[in-house]
């Protein structure tokens, strides 16, 4: 089997940009939701690194871990969201800052 | 430069686009098409990386389940009020963006060096069957198979946990 045509470096570079993407909306933005999504983005880019070593080595577990990682976030989504809608009931918002009460 | 070679810059370009516009947009019904648009993109990277199976997945677990989700969320919300036109940047968001750059800096020169040690893949032979659901679910109910019954019981405990928080009373 012949090595990858792009180099695995180039999917290992563009995998750090979507995270670092991902740490920008979870540190800058104030949305909830908003944040919510930037952590799905940086999940992602932690699967294209795995699934980058494994086309690298061939090697199957990287397929595996990917897997993994896509059940867990189905589960933290489930949670994570459920949270948003507790934390909308109670304090009718969803801004990151004027959700407070147990930060000082 | 080769036409596989295209075809990850254009799609790599396409990602980065979308993705930047999740954490621009105003509105989240935009931000959560966005992310669609940038899961679809990632999973036809996947693909070109040969994760065939991870990138079905992708297509039917992250942009359909997950993100129906999302907007289902956000519709049950309705968040009318987006709050002030041009809200001026705290003093932690600041911080928190230099250290996005800080972080991705550091990821670069990470590569950078691994780069340099060049190690050199394993070519081994004959072994087509890579990434296709036949060789990734073999694996999964044999030598993965405590991990995968260990993810069932995360799911429900995920699901029970989920209702219990956002019924108003129990």
């Amino acid at each position: 089997m012949q090595p990858s045509p792009v180099d695995i470096q180039h999917y290992l570079l563009l995998a750090a940009l979507l995270f670092c993407i991902g740490v920008f909306g979870v540190l800058v933005r104030r949305n909830a939701l908003v944040v919510f999504m930037s952590i799905e983005l940086m999940l992602n880019a932690a699967n294209l690194t795995f699934l980058a070593f494994a086309r690298d080595r061939l090697d199957d577990a990287g397929h595996l871990a990917a897997l993994f990682v896509i059940a867990v976030a189905a589960a933290e989504a489930a949670i994570g969201l459920a949270i948003i809608i507790a934390m909308f009931r109670n304090r009718g918002t969803v801004n990151m800052e004027d959700i407070r009460t147990m930060k000082y | 430069m080769s036409t596989s070679q295209l075809v990850f810059f254009g799609l790599a370009f396409a990602t980065l686009f979308s993705a930047v516009l999740v954490i621009a947009a105003r509105n989240p019904i935009n931000s959560a098409m966005s992310l669609v648009a940038t899961f679809l993109f990632l999973a036809a990277i996947y693909a070109q990386l040969l994760a065939h199976t991870i990138a079905v997945l992708q297509v039917l677990v992250y942009a359909g389940a997950i993100m129906v989700l999302f907007l289902f969320v956000i519709m049950l919300l309705s968040l009318t009020h987006l709050g002030d036109p041009t809200p001026p940047p705290a003093l932690h968001q600041v911080v928190g963006g230099v250290a996005a750059v800080a972080v991705l800096a550091g990821l670069v020169v990470a590569i950078w060096r691994w780069h340099e040690m060049a190690p050199v893949g394993r070519a081994r032979e004959g072994l087509l069957r890579f990434g296709t659901l036949e060789q990734v679910g073999g694996l999964l109910y044999t030598r993965w198979l405590l991990p995968f019954e260990a993810v069932s019981l995360l799911l429900l405990v995920a699901m029970v946990g989920a209702v219990v928080v956002a019924k108003p009373r129990i």
